[in-house]
C-alpha cells in the first residue's frame, strides 16, 4: 500500500473528529486553524480567541470588517450569534481557570511526559509567548498537531526536549502526519498510525519508546 | 461638578514625566489609543518604561517611541510580529530592554496591580525560562511561581464611549487589556470616540465605572 504521510488538512481532520458539541476550544496558528473547517455545521462549538472573544466566528468579509474585531493574529473575524466579549484577564480567566476544554496548539516538539516546546526555537535570542503557556497549562485537554520529524528527519517526539519549554505535562495527545499518540502515566500510546507505515516505522522515526494500543489501527482519513 | 473631559491630547498627557511607567492598552490595533501616544512623541517624554502586549508595527503606535528611543524598557507578551521590526532593531541594538511575560499573566499582573493584591502564585510558567529567579510552591499539589503585581504612573487606554464621569463602554475585542490598565494606572486617560451625557450609558453595560479613570479626551 502507498506510504503516505498525511497532508496538514488531514490531520486537521483528524482532531476534528475529537471534538464534542459544545466544546469550548481555542485553536492555535498553523494546522490547529484548520480544524474549524472540518467540524460538523450543524453542530454548535464555542471558539475561544485570546484577545477577549468566546464565541469567534469565521474570518471577516471586507464589507464587515471591524478594526476591533480580530483574531489572535490581528485578522478581522466575526462573532456568532451568543458570541461575547471579555477583557484580557478575564479571557484568561477563561484560560488559567480551566474553563477551556480542548486546546489545539501546533508544537516544535514534545516530550514522553507530554511536556511542550511550540514558543521559540531553538538559539535565537527572540521570541513571542503570547497566549502560548497560558493555553498549554490551563486547557483541560491539550492536542499537538505537528509533523512527525523535522525539516533533517530527526525526531520531534522526544525523551527530553531542547528547545525552550513551553508548559511541563500539559499535551493530552499528539496528532503528527504519521500517527496518533497519547501521552499517559505509563508513557506514550501508539494509538492510530497513517495509512501505508508500520508500528516499527513510526517508532523508529520517533525517540522514546512506544507502546503500542491494543486497538491500534489506521488512521480513517477519508 | 464632575468633568474629567480634557479639551485635546495635548491637555492630557502634558504632565507625562521622564521614567514614567505607562500602561499602553490594545492588542495590535484592536483597542489602541493612538492619539494619545502620538500626543506623547510630541511631547518628548522619555525613558519611559512601557506596559504593552506588543511592541507596535512599522512606525505605528509604541513602535513610534521605540524607533525615537523614548521608550528604554518594554513588559510585553509578543515582541516578535513580523512587522515590528523597530522593535527588533532597538533591541538589538540594547536601546531598549524587554520582559518578557506570558499573555495571562501579564494580564493578572495588571489586573492585581489595580485591586491591592501584590503578588499571586500561578503554574504558568512552570518549568520555563520565566520561571527563573521566581519563588516556586505547591499549592493543591500544583506546582506555581510567584509573579509581582505591575502598575502605572499613567494607563493610555481606548474606549468607545465615556461620559464626563469617566464611566466607559468599549467596542468588540478592543476592550482587551484596556479595562485592566484602567484600574492599574494611578492616573488614566482614555481616548473614546465619543463624549456622551452622564446617565446615557446603561449602567448595567458600563464596563469600566469612572473611579478607574482620571482623564477623558475624544479622539479628533
Amino acid at each position: 500500500m502507498d506510504k503516505r504521510r498525511l497532508t496538514r488538512e488531514q490531520i486537521a481532520k483528524r482532531i476534528a473528529k475529537e471534538l464534542r458539541e459544545g466544546d469550548v476550544i481555542n485553536l492555535g496558528i498553523g494546522i490547529p486553524v484548520l480544524v474549524s473547517n472540518f467540524v460538523s455545521p450543524e453542530s454548535e462549538y464555542i471558539y475561544h480567541s485570546e484577545q477577549g472573544v468566546l464565541g469567534m466566528g469565521s474570518l471577516a468579509e471586507p464589507h464587515e470588517a471591524d478594526p476591533d474585531l480580530v483574531n489572535a493574529s490581528k485578522e478581522p473575524v466575526t462573532l456568532v450569534p451568543g458570541g461575547s466579549f471579555s477583557h484580557s484577564a478575564d479571557s484568561f480567566a477563561m484560560v488559567r481557570g480551566k474553563h477551556i476544554d480542548v486546546a489545539i496548539l501546533g508544537g516544535m516538539q514534545v516530550s514522553e511526559n507530554g511536556d511542550l516546546a511550540n514558543w521559540k526555537v531553538k538559539d535565537v535570542g527572540l521570541g513571542g509567548i503570547g497566549g502560548a503557556m497560558d493555553i498549554a497549562i490551563g486547557a483541560k485537554s491539550v492536542y499537538v498537531a505537528m509533523t512527525h520529524t523535522n525539516k533533517d528527519g530527526g525526531p520531534k517526539i522526544v525523551k527530553k526536549l531542547d528547545y525552550p519549554v513551553t508548559a511541563l505535562n500539559c499535551v493530552s495527545t499528539i496528532f503528527t502526519d504519521m500517527a496518533v499518540i497519547e501521552v499517559t502515566r505509563d508513557g506514550l500510546v501508539l494509538k492510530e498510525i497513517a495509512p501505508g507505515f508500520t508500528a516499527e516505522e513510526v517508532q523508529k522515526a520517533t525517540e522514546p519508546k512506544l507502546i503500542l494500543s491494543p486497538n491500534l489501527k489506521e488512521i480513517a482519513i477519508s | 461638578m464632575i468633568n474629567k473631559v480634557f479639551n485635546s491630547a495635548e491637555e492630557a498627557i502634558a504632565d507625562v514625566w521622564d521614567g514614567s511607567t505607562i500602561l499602553f492598552g490594545g492588542f495590535g490595533g484592536a483597542g489602541l489609543p493612538y492619539e494619545i501616544i502620538y500626543a506623547l512623541y510630541r511631547q518628548g517624554a522619555k525613558e519611559i518604561t512601557a506596559v504593552s502586549n506588543n511592541p507596535g508595527y512599522h512606525e505605528e503606535g509604541i513602535a513610534k517611541l521605540i524607533a525615537h528611543d523614548r521608550i528604554s524598557k518594554l513588559l510585553c507578551s509578543f515582541p516578535v510580529q513580523k512587522d515590528s521590526y523597530v522593535f527588533r532593531e532597538k533591541f538589538n541594538q540594547g536601546k531598549v530592554d524587554l520582559e518578557l511575560i506570558p499573555q495571562g499573566t501579564l494580564a493578572e499582573r495588571i489586573r492585581a496591580g489595580g485591586a491591592g493584591i501584590e503578588a499571586f502564585y500561578t503554574p504558568t510558567g512552570v518549568g520555563t525560562e520565566i520561571a527563573e529567579g521566581k519563588d516556586e510552591q505547591e499549592f493543591d499539589g500544583i506546582p506555581c511561581i510567584l509573579e509581582k503585581a505591575i502598575k502605572g504612573d499613567f494607563a493610555f487606554i481606548k474606549a468607545k464611549k465615556a461620559d464626563r464621569w469617566g464611566n466607559l463602554v468599549y467596542n468588540k475585542s478592543g476592550r482587551n487589556f484596556n479595562p485592566v490598565m484602567a484600574m492599574a494606572g494611578k492616573i488614566t486617560i482614555a481616548e473614546v470616540d465619543e463624549i456622551v451625557e452622564v446617565g446615557e450609558l446603561d449602567p448595567e453595560s458600563i464596563v469600566t465605572p469612572g473611579v478607574f479613570v482620571q482623564r477623558v479626551v475624544k479622539r479628533s
